[in-house]
């Protein structure tokens, strides 16, 4: 139930440095037997090397290549990335939404930090910051202008507020000379960015 | 709970700092707070909207000054105390730590990716049949606030509060964070995307036709009067 907080909270009694609050909760909770220091180990792991964009630029550039596999995406993300195996924690019910000449999506979560971990990895700090979740919903190309972005006035953007466990993933516009090239080499235009919205596909 | 997370719209934060994309954490200690917080959620003493509850009841001036991962170890602290999992004499080590219980629950090298990929789908049928279909104009709760439990967990940011938007997408029925927040149940019911004119949440937009969609749950909404 909610309550009235003080410094009686438990986590006050930690100490205040936080690389030592995280020491401290990690020892107690081995001690109780509680965490597997080879299981922390295995996550980090994960998330710093295996799990992160590359995952969300394979789709992309699948859908940028192949129509039928684009309209599925955008009918049914989550059975699509499922298929590929990009699936998992924080990325359970997955929309993609594609930008066009005249709609720009933007991906936020204002009330924590909401995002497709089985695609993108783990948010970048900025996509965490304050900044980032007060501005976007009110002044998106502000933000854009932070990244050094400028869009056409005929573009509208559509920011995406990630209030549920709904994670939703950009497909930017696929840039103009890139005809020919394989999944491999379009893989290397898309950013983590340019699937959150805050960037544009990089010209080759 | 205040409500300090939630600042979408607040002026004064300042501008963005772009960063690389091969810098997953700033800090060893950053990967180590989202490691031991994951690990001690697979004990399965609260579910993800227990655990978000936990970081928003931070007492308003430490949501403030802690960066993002200290506020995920105060909550986790704060979590494992109310749940009985650690006792405040162990955690200020004024106790040695007893061996828990729960330990047969410990989350070993060998299940983390099955656990991971396996993740927590919030689908659940329900006895709600949907009330509004795509198109259909609706208006959110005048006031972002839960309804069952006062001062508790809500997924209406303030901003969007008391707008009128446009039914986007039917995402099916998913877990009621208002209700399993405070372990009263999943009390699933249909969740919409739910679109709104950006000149419909801020006095001065910043083009005409700029929106913004909101995922919210079929209870934070009434229809068009």
């Amino acid at each position: 139930m909610p309550h009235d907080h003080s410094h009686d909270d438990p986590h006050a009694l930690l100490p205040s440095d936080p690389a030592l609050r995280v020491k401290a909760l990690e020892t107690l909770l081995t001690r109780k037997g509680l965490i597997d220091l080879a299981a922390l180990d295995e996550i980090i792991d994960t998330y710093e090397n295996r799990i992160g964009p590359r995952n969300g630029a394979r789709v992309v550039a699948r859908a940028w290549l192949d129509p039928a596999f684009r309209a599925a995406l955008l009918e049914d993300a989550t059975k699509v990335v499922s298929d590929l195996g990009f699936y998992g924690r924080q990325g359970e019910h997955m929309v993609a939404v594609e930008n066009t000449e005249t709609q720009h999506n933007i991906v936020v979560c204002t009330l924590c930090s909401c995002y497709p971990w089985p695609l993108l990895g783990i948010p970048p700090g900025w996509y965490k910051s304050d900044a980032y979740r007060a501005r976007v919903v009110r002044e998106p190309r502000k933000v854009l202008a932070d990244f050094g972005v400028t869009l056409p006035s005929e573009t509208a953007v559509r920011v995406w507020d990630s209030t549920a466990e709904v994670r939703y993933l950009v497909i930017p516009q696929r840039p103009a000379g890139t005809e020919g090239m394989d999944e491999e080499a379009l893989m290397t235009l898309i950013s983590r960015d340019s699937m959150i919205g805050t960037a544009l596909a990089s010209a080759p | 709970m205040s409500r300090v997370h939630d600042m979408g719209g607040r002026y004064g934060d300042g501008t963005i700092t772009p960063e690389p994309e091969d810098e997953v954490f700033h800090t060893d200690w950053h990967a180590r707070a989202l490691a031991v917080t994951l690990a001690a959620g697979s004990l399965g003493k609260w579910n993800i909207d227990v655990s978000r509850h936990a970081r928003e009841c931070l007492a308003p001036t430490d949501y403030a000054r802690f960066s993002y991962y200290e506020k995920w170890i105060s909550g986790l602290a704060n979590l494992l105390v109310e749940t009985g999992v650690v006792t405040r004499e162990e955690l200020s080590g004024q106790a040695d730590p007893a061996p828990s219980p729960l330990a047969d629950k410990k989350l070993t090298a060998d299940q983390v990716a099955g656990v991971l990929a396996k993740g927590g789908p919030a689908d659940r049928p329900s006895n709600t049949a949907p009330q509004f279909e795509v198109g259909d104009v609706v208006v959110t709760r005048k006031i972002a606030a839960n309804t069952l439990v006062d001062g508790g967990h809500t997924r209406l940011p303030t901003y969007a509060a008391g707008a009128r938007g446009r039914i986007l997408r039917l995402h099916g029925t998913h877990v009621l964070p208002d209700s399993s927040a405070h372990r009263l149940g999943d009390a699933a019911e249909p969740l919409y995307a739910v679109v709104f004119p950006a000149s419909e949440l801020w006095s001065h937009p910043e083009h005409p036709h700029d929106e913004v969609v909101l995922d919210l749950w079929q209870s934070y909404l009434e229809p068009e009067a």
